[in-house]
């Protein structure tokens, strides 16, 4: 196409840029053959895949059938007629709270952490060698189950909240400071670069030009994080004796074997899921989009 | 003028941090956390797992069983994410704003999806273990409806950002509401589509270890048997397992993306 001075000629240059075409010359309206092709193969590997685990399964002679009329009568029992019974429904919000601060607290931890990790994970303010090494240990530390750490932990620190704390806030440094660093690396390079030819220090350059301008996708991701450890906290009351409503859930589950109760405290822990994913996607659409 | 900008800045950082001290300590308070053994905590932990947390020629013998134990999870943890993506996918066929045109049955289906999203997977796994007891079935159906409520947004959010162009054009072509699927919808979301499901299976492998704990099942189970008979040696060995693990779905995954995306 010749070059041309009117602004529709330049409109459609500007088009014709983001148009992805074949080798003939036609406009690919399709995924290119390989793409097609291995999203096929992938599909089809998940559906074998899941056709020869559902043959393999111990099901240890489940009546399938029954369990699952009797799921059903439970889920009614659960979320048609809530009843707390061996603590009340106030005592109930104060152990969500204390689930919250759990959150909280592991947040917190991880964030300042990673807050600083990040910078030597991220490509463009420290070197590759560096930044490779942080980035595969903070993947082995997310390999690795919550549950797992909290338990490693807990062999050193003793069952209850020190052990909970510690091992979740590992977890959320390793997934902070992937986030984290993936904003840093997004900082434009321009500015970075000025600023070092004016003789800024590193420290100048991270508190004058990275954190100002990353700062709101860091909270966006910080609240993404705090909205997984509240359910991690739960688990871990559950799983890990660390308290909050989470235990409540585990003592009504396996030992009174109490439903009613159940499904009090599956209307307290949705409640604050609500509220918490409500913000977290604002925050995500406001920022990070 | 400019004075109080600042002056007024200041305030409000002062206020930003005296707040986030203030819930800390709160947080401190009412969970019992102690930060002095907990930053002791840390080195005992490392020296702990240095000198215990590794597997030996006696745990060895026991891989076959952690090995049938991790297959069956991962297993169980593809099942889960399958079959829960295909009713995601009707669900979210309903729930979109470019495919359907009801609101009331748009809200309900996004409602639906967002308590199976919200309720807690360790809540399923207790509500569960009732009617399936100590079986494979109540790990796959506590992944299965979380898996089912967090892709049914994940596939709404998708197919309104991919392919609401297209499908006003077939629209506005005459085509049938199921030609508009198949030949807009379908094609133009796959990839993000394939790319969600692949996030839900690394995130589900996680989750089923957490499930197996809680539900007696699974290399969930097989761990804490290892850890509470204190048979460290053999425990670590089913860590190992589930890192490596973690690493294949990881990496076959992002191979997949890289390819289709």
């Amino acid at each position: 196409m010749e070059k041309s001075n009117s602004p529709k000629i330049d409109g459609i240059i500007g088009l014709e840029r983001h148009i992805i075409r074949t080798k003939g010359g036609k406009i690919k309206t399709k995924m290119s053959g390989i793409a097609r092709y291995a999203a096929s193969i992938t599909m089809v590997i998940l559906v074998i895949l899941t056709i020869y685990g559902f043959c393999t399964f111990d099901y240890k002679d489940l009546d399938l059938l029954n369990a699952s009329l009797s799921l059903l009568s439970n889920l009614k029992t659960v979320f048609l007629h809530p009843k707390a019974s061996h603590f009340t429904v106030l005592d109930g919000l104060y152990q969500v709270i204390i689930t919250l601060g759990l959150a909280f607290l592991t947040t917190l931890i991880g964030a300042a952490v990673a807050l600083i990790i990040g910078l030597f994970a991220a490509k463009n303010l420290s070197n590759e060698y560096v930044s490779n090494a942080i980035k595969a240990f903070v993947a082995f530390i997310r390999a690795v189950p919550t549950v797992l750490w909290v338990l490693i932990f807990a062999v050193a620190a003793g069952l209850g909240s020190v052990a909970a704390v510690i091992g979740l806030s590992l977890h959320s440094v390793a997934y902070l400071t992937k986030a984290y660093s993936e904003s840093y690396e997004e900082v434009d390079s321009g500015v970075i670069e000025a600023l070092k030819a004016s003789g800024a220090s590193f420290w100048q350059i991270v508190f004058q030009a990275v954190l100002p301008s990353t700062i709101t996708s860091l909270l966006a991701w910080t609240f993404m994080r705090f909205e997984i450890n509240f359910t991690n906290a739960v688990a871990m009351g559950a799983a890990a004796g660390a308290g909050g409503i989470g235990f409540d859930l585990f003592m009504a589950g396996s030992f009174y074997y109490d439903l009613r109760s159940i499904g009090v405290i599956s209307y307290l822990i949705l409640a604050f899921a609500l509220i918490l994913e409500i913000f977290s996607t604002r925050m995500k659409n406001k920022y990070l989009a | 003028m400019k004075l109080d900008i600042f002056k007024k800045r200041k305030k409000q950082l002062a206020i930003f941090w005296t707040g986030i001290i203030a819930v800390t300590l709160g947080s401190m308070i009412i969970t019992g956390y102690d930060p002095v053994l907990g930053i002791t905590s840390v080195p005992k932990a490392i020296i702990w797992a240095c000198s215990n947390f590794y597997p030996n020629e006696k745990s060895l013998s026991r891989l076959p069983i952690i090995l049938s134990k991790l297959r069956e999870t991962v297993l169980l943890s593809i099942a889960a994410t399958t079959t829960a993506s295909i009713l995601a996918l009707l669900f979210s066929l309903l729930g979109s704003k470019t495919t359907s045109d009801n609101r009331i049955i748009s809200t309900i289906t996004r409602l639906i999806a967002s308590v199976f999203r919200n309720v807690p997977d360790t809540v399923w796994a207790m509500v569960l273990l009732f009617s399936f007891g100590q079986n494979a079935m109540t790990g796959y159906f506590a992944l299965f409806f979380t898996t089912f409520g967090v892709l049914t947004r994940a596939f709404i959010e998708t197919i309104d950002e991919a392919s609401g162009d297209s499908v006003e054009a077939l629209k506005s072509t005459g085509a049938s509401y199921f030609q508009i699927v198949s030949q807009a919808v379908i094609p133009s979301s796959t990839p993000q589509l394939i790319s969600w499901v692949l996030f839900m299976l690394e995130t589900n492998i996680r989750s089923s270890t957490l499930i197996g704990l809680l539900t007696g099942t699974g290399i969930g189970y097989t761990f804490s048997m290892y850890y509470k008979s204190m048979n460290y040696n053999a425990a670590s060995l089913v860590v190992i397992a589930i890192v490596l693990s973690v690493f294949v779905i990881e990496f076959t995954s992002n191979y997949i993306r890289r390819v289709i995306l």
